[in-house]
């Protein structure tokens, strides 16, 4: 298969290649979200994301939505977007406009307290969302191949197989797109607590490693603040009702989606690779706010394992769901693409692997994924503080 | 027939078993062979060989925590005799 993993995607004015040609009407703020949730009934084939942040916090937080907002316009699944804010917001659309200033692709913006209200500004997006699904459908596709592809690694539900299955199986496929070019990015800095041993011997260099136990011993001392005597125990009951029993042994199995490949670089959050191949993202372990990380950065995709059946999917990049026991791969059939329960009754994870790979290629080709098909969104920004 | 338990580095010492055992039952950890002195759910881990109270209990090739308690070859390994490393 590595000689045509090539797809038809859209090139974006700084170079990128999207796998989707999404119009996307964002909110900079949660009193906007009406109005988009609106616009998305009238309009299906756009694509809106409701969240509630923009507003109530302060310092760091600001940069972050900042940077996380101007990341989800900038992937190069968006073709075009439209900013919607209501007007007396810290992270409002000028303000994002203007960190979005070297963004060439199609981008509007419009303000509730300057258009007349929650209707009228509904009626002006629904007119603005319609034109640039125009332009968007008539954007000439190009040629992109592995080396094109940022792919989001995730695990959510995970249970005590997820470590032998799903997540080795996505390793796999890992180490292929990465031998082709391609980029992977690793995160969930709290499911690196216990494993710390095994990334760094796998950093490239004394820089990654450094910066891996750094941001490794900073979620490490995070967490047995919160939760004292618990830290050790840092899983969901639902983990340990299916077998794990601590928080390395639910480390190490989680950073096995990651395959051999040496580490090239670690990033804060929403932060863009400047290396091809596996790299590192310090994120939450929170699914929801760990990939809204990565799609930030620039990831077309996300392949995410559950063994517990998470049905999360996200707005702008399709979502492969990997089950690791084939009991929740039937319960959940709606939810699910690939199982990787198949190992414990005989597959190969090369052969899981290279089905996850198969289908990586046929969703960059525009097959829809599951989670797609549901259109079921998670978003969520990482705060850093309590709101104001 | 053996139950199958997986084992996934020749370091552990401790495999999971993939069908429920019961007390009684002959468990195959790739080679490996222990007779289950309790049950151990599906997906729970079985202790492969003994490990004295606060020595390491190893999966992946890697240590997951300690033993809070001696543990027999045969028996349940989960957080009521396996802790994290403080």
């Amino acid at each position: 298969m590595s000689g045509d993993f090539t797809f038809e995607g859209w090139r974006r004015p700084d170079g990128r290649i999207g796998i989707r040609n999404h119009c996307l009407v964002l909110p900079t703020v949660v009193c906007a979200a009406g109005v988009v949730r609106e616009v998305g009934r009238r309009l299906p084939d756009v694509v809106v994301i409701e969240h509630p942040h923009g507003c109530g916090r302060a310092g760091p937080d600001i940069g972050l939505q900042l940077k996380t907002l101007a990341g989800i316009v900038e992937n190069p699944n968006v073709g075009g977007a439209i900013l919607v804010g209501l007007g007396c917001e810290p992270v409002s659309v000028g303000l994002l406009q203007a960190v979005l200033a070297d963004n060439k692709k199609p981008l509007r913006g419009i303000v509730i307290q300057e258009t007349g209200g929650s209707q009228k500004t509904a009626d002006k997006v629904e007119a603005m969302a319609r034109e640039m699904l125009t332009e968007l459908a008539a954007m000439p596709r190009e040629r992109g191949a592995a080396a094109d592809l940022t792919v989001a690694l995730e695990c959510g539900g995970s249970d005590t197989f997820s470590g032998m299955t799903a997540n080795p199986a996505v390793g796999k496929a890992v180490d292929r797109l990465v031998a082709m070019g391609g980029t992977a990015i690793l995160s969930e800095t709290t499911e690196m607590i216990g494993a710390l041993g095994p990334l760094l011997r796998r950093a490239e260099n004394a820089e990654v490693a450094a910066s891996l136990k750094q941001i490794v011993d900073r979620q490490e001392e995070v967490t047995r603040q919160i939760l004292g005597p618990l830290a050790d125990r840092a899983l969901a009951p639902g983990n340990v009702e299916s077998g794990l029993s601590t928080i390395a042994e639910k480390s190490l199995g989680c950073i096995t989606k990651g395959g051999s490949s040496p580490i090239r670089e670690v990033l804060g959050y929403a932060q863009r690779p400047s290396k091809q191949g596996l790299v590192v993202m310090d994120t939450p372990g929170y699914d929801a706010e760990s990939i809204t990380g990565m799609a930030a950065a620039g990831a077309q995709a996300i392949i995410f394992t559950t063994g517990r059946g998470s049905p999360a999917g996200f707005p702008i990049a399709p979502v492969i769901k990997v089950s690791s026991n084939s009991e929740i791969y039937r319960a959940m059939a709606d939810d699910i693409d690939i199982d990787a329960g198949q190992v414990l009754s005989g597959k190969t994870l090369d052969e899981v692997g290279e089905e996850i790979l198969a289908l990586l290629l046929r969703v960059a080709r525009g097959e829809n994924t599951k989670a797609e098909v549901n259109r079921q969104e998670v978003f969520a920004i990482a705060q850093t503080h309590q709101a104001l | 027939m053996a139950a199958r338990a997986i084992r996934l580095d020749p370091r552990d010492n401790v495999a999971v078993v993939t069908a429920d055992v019961r007390v009684g039952d002959l468990i195959d950890a790739g080679g490996i062979q222990v007779r289950a002195t309790e049950p151990v759910p599906r997906g729970g881990k079985v202790a492969l060989t003994a490990i004295p109270s606060g020595e390491p209990v190893v999966r992946y090739g890697e240590e997951i925590g300690l033993a809070t308690q001696a543990i027999a070859p045969g028996q349940h390994v989960h957080t009521h005799n396996l802790g994290g490393r403080k």
